[in-house]
């Protein structure tokens, strides 16, 4: 009888202390989760002047810390995006990668120009911008080319078959104040 | 108590300690009465000597933290500082990143030990437990160490080694975000990168080699040959095959540390950057968050991981194949059906085995540094597939070769 009642009072002992250190572990562990600062950023906007960008060149800006491509596409690169799909593992953009107003063969808003998130989907570096046909090697479409675990995208940044990158590059929110100026982070007044 | 006693002479004060602390117990049983077998060859040297290249880690990593600047503005050019303007700066520096490539090589070596002798069979499993647990460990200490001197491959490889939570189910993109402390690596990230590299994990290093000890201490150490020193003799007998450690295999190991001090001294004072192998050349220039250099040329001991990345076109599958390959090592013990241990009385079927494993491991680890070709990664597919069929494979062709006899005592004859 008393072995018994020590018995449960070791098991009750043993939970609660290990309940208690489950709970007391909590602030260690929050206190890493980015600050409200860090945070804030997420909603942040900023306006870009693309008066200087010619078209077939890209710019890169910086948005919640993360590298925004721009880039402003020829006639040219926009035609070569439909003949491209037997390369492409998602060429409809069905993957929620992009708002619904990117969701089309340019994935854009204005399809001259093209703007995304520029951190690679297999594990986050950013892209090389290779836009000439052939420059990387005999079959390539022009697009961007990830250096560090070699994935792929094209001139959309929808992801090509057979590489790493399980999904296309992300789009980022935005809208366009005039024909030169695009504020990322907001979306535009469709109606 | 007489006079005789209370004067301070040496011996009275450590006959004094000792009768309130077990040091003279500790000594007897770890140095002057932990027995060993007597033919232990160079292989054996490489526990020692991790150890060793253990401390000098500790050391030099304390004095950079005297100089080093954990921030994204200030990490960088403290470093350049440290190496310019402080004196013996640079060597400090050096002796730590040569270091830290000394201590996978020395593991390497000593891992490669226990393999050729059956190190890992029963008794010994924990030990081997403990071992593997002890690589992982350091394996996230190089890769936390990495990130600080906030140069382009540091930045990078962070990002990506840090992504590898993004594919975990549901919670992985919270994770990835957590551990950062932000969207991407950034300011926070190198500061708890820091607290962790220079005081969290090694204090995990510490408590692991002590374990790791106690169980080699508990089971005693194998031999060359592979077999139970005292399977046939009476324990009358003990000292005619094994010796104390302390003095016979301290002097020995002793030896081995003067010859291995030469050789990492002529790399430390003449080519610490070893052409690029030990220090990179993209990690000369800052981090810059928005620009992935063009080649990248992971560090030496990380290099394999990230091959298995690059040669796998699957992102979930590449990082359980990783995983795979880190972890695979923990169930040796038991697909290894030989009832012999060491390779020098196994059949023709382990031995090439191992030979084929050890070629696959280190023409993996020295491709994967080098720029991939769409021929090369082909190749590293095939010696990834080597890695596993070694591992695979080994509760058959251990269990059906035919061994050697084995001899009756360790001293042969």
């Amino acid at each position: 009888m008393e072995e018994d009642r020590r018995h449960l009072l070791a098991i009750i002992i043993t939970i609660m202390a290990g309940f208690g250190i489950a709970k007391s572990s909590i602030p260690f562990l929050v206190s890493l989760q980015p600050t409200t600062e860090t945070l804030a950023q997420a909603t942040d906007s900023m306006e870009v002047d693309l008066t200087h960008l010619a078209p077939g060149e890209s710019m890169v800006v910086t948005w919640q810390n993360k590298p925004i491509w721009i880039i402003r596409r020829t006639q040219a690169m926009l035609d070569n995006l439909s003949n491209i799909h037997s390369l492409l593992r998602d060429p409809d953009s069905s993957t929620e990668q992009q708002p619904f107003y990117a969701r089309n063969e340019y994935r854009s808003l204005n399809p001259e120009y093209l703007i995304l998130i520029g951190l690679c989907t297999h594990l986050g570096c950013s892209p090389k911008f290779k836009p000439i046909p052939g420059e990387l090697n005999s079959k390539w479409p022009g697009g961007l080319y990830c250096p560090c675990h070699g994935s792929k995208f094209d001139l959309a940044g929808r992801v090509m078959k057979g590489v790493p990158a399980p999904i296309n590059l992300k789009i980022p929110p935005y809208r366009f104040i005039n024909m030169h100026t695009v504020v990322i982070g907001e979306n535009p007044n469709l109606v | 108590m007489s006079s005789a006693d209370k004067n301070l002479t040496p011996k009275n004060i450590i006959n004094w300690i000792s009768e309130r602390f077990p040091i003279n117990e500790y000594i007897h049983q770890h140095l002057t009465h932990y027995y060993l077998p007597k033919n232990l060859n160079f292989w054996y040297f490489f526990g020692s000597l991790s150890l060793f290249t253990f401390f000098l880690q500790i050391l030099s990593g304390i004095w950079l933290t005297l100089f080093y600047t954990p921030t994204p503005e200030g990490a960088f050019t403290s470093i350049e500082m440290m190496m310019r303007d402080i004196p013996y700066g640079w060597l400090f520096r050096y002796l730590h990143s040569t270091g830290a490539s000394a201590f996978f090589l020395i593991i390497y070596a000593h891992i490669f030990r226990s393999l050729l002798y059956g190190s890992y069979k029963k008794p010994r499993e924990l030990v081997w437990l403990l071992g593997v647990c002890l690589y992982i460990i350091l394996l996230l200490e190089a890769f936390l160490g990495y990130l600080l001197p906030w140069g382009q491959t540091s930045y990078w490889a962070s990002q990506i080694g840090t992504s590898l939570l993004d594919s975990i189910p549901k919670i992985g993109p919270m994770l990835m975000v957590w551990i950062r402390g932000n969207n991407i690596v950034s300011g926070e990230t190198l500061h708890r990168f820091f607290a962790f590299h220079v005081i969290a994990i090694p204090l995990i290093l510490v408590f692991l080699i002590r374990l790791h000890l106690t169980a080699l201490h508990k089971v005693g150490c194998n031999n060359p040959e592979g077999i139970s020193v005292l399977a046939k003799q009476n324990l009358h007998n003990k000292t005619l095959y094994k010796v104390p450690f302390h003095p016979y295999y301290s002097v020995k190991e002793f030896h081995a540390l003067l010859i291995f001090l030469l050789i990492f001294s002529i790399i430390v004072f003449f080519v610490p950057e070893m052409h690029g192998y030990f220090l990179e050349a993209n990690n000369f220039i800052p981090a810059n968050p928005l620009f992935t250099p063009s080649h990248i040329e992971p560090i030496w001991y990380l290099a394999p991981l990230y091959g298995v990345l690059c040669v796998i076109p699957n992102k979930s599958l590449g990082i359980l194949i990783m995983l795979g390959v880190i972890c695979m090592p923990f169930v040796l013990p038991w697909l290894d059906r030989s009832p012999v241990r060491s390779m020098r009385y196994r059949g023709y079927y382990s031995r090439c085995a191992l030979a084929i494993f050890i070629l696959s491991f280190g023409l993996f680890n020295y491709m994967s540094t080098t720029i991939l070709t769409p021929n090369k990664i082909f190749l590293l597919q095939i010696l990834l597939l080597n890695y596993f069929l070694f591992f695979l494979f080994m509760p058959f062709y251990t269990k059906y070769e035919k061994n050697k006899p084995l001899p009756k005592s360790i001293c042969g004859k």
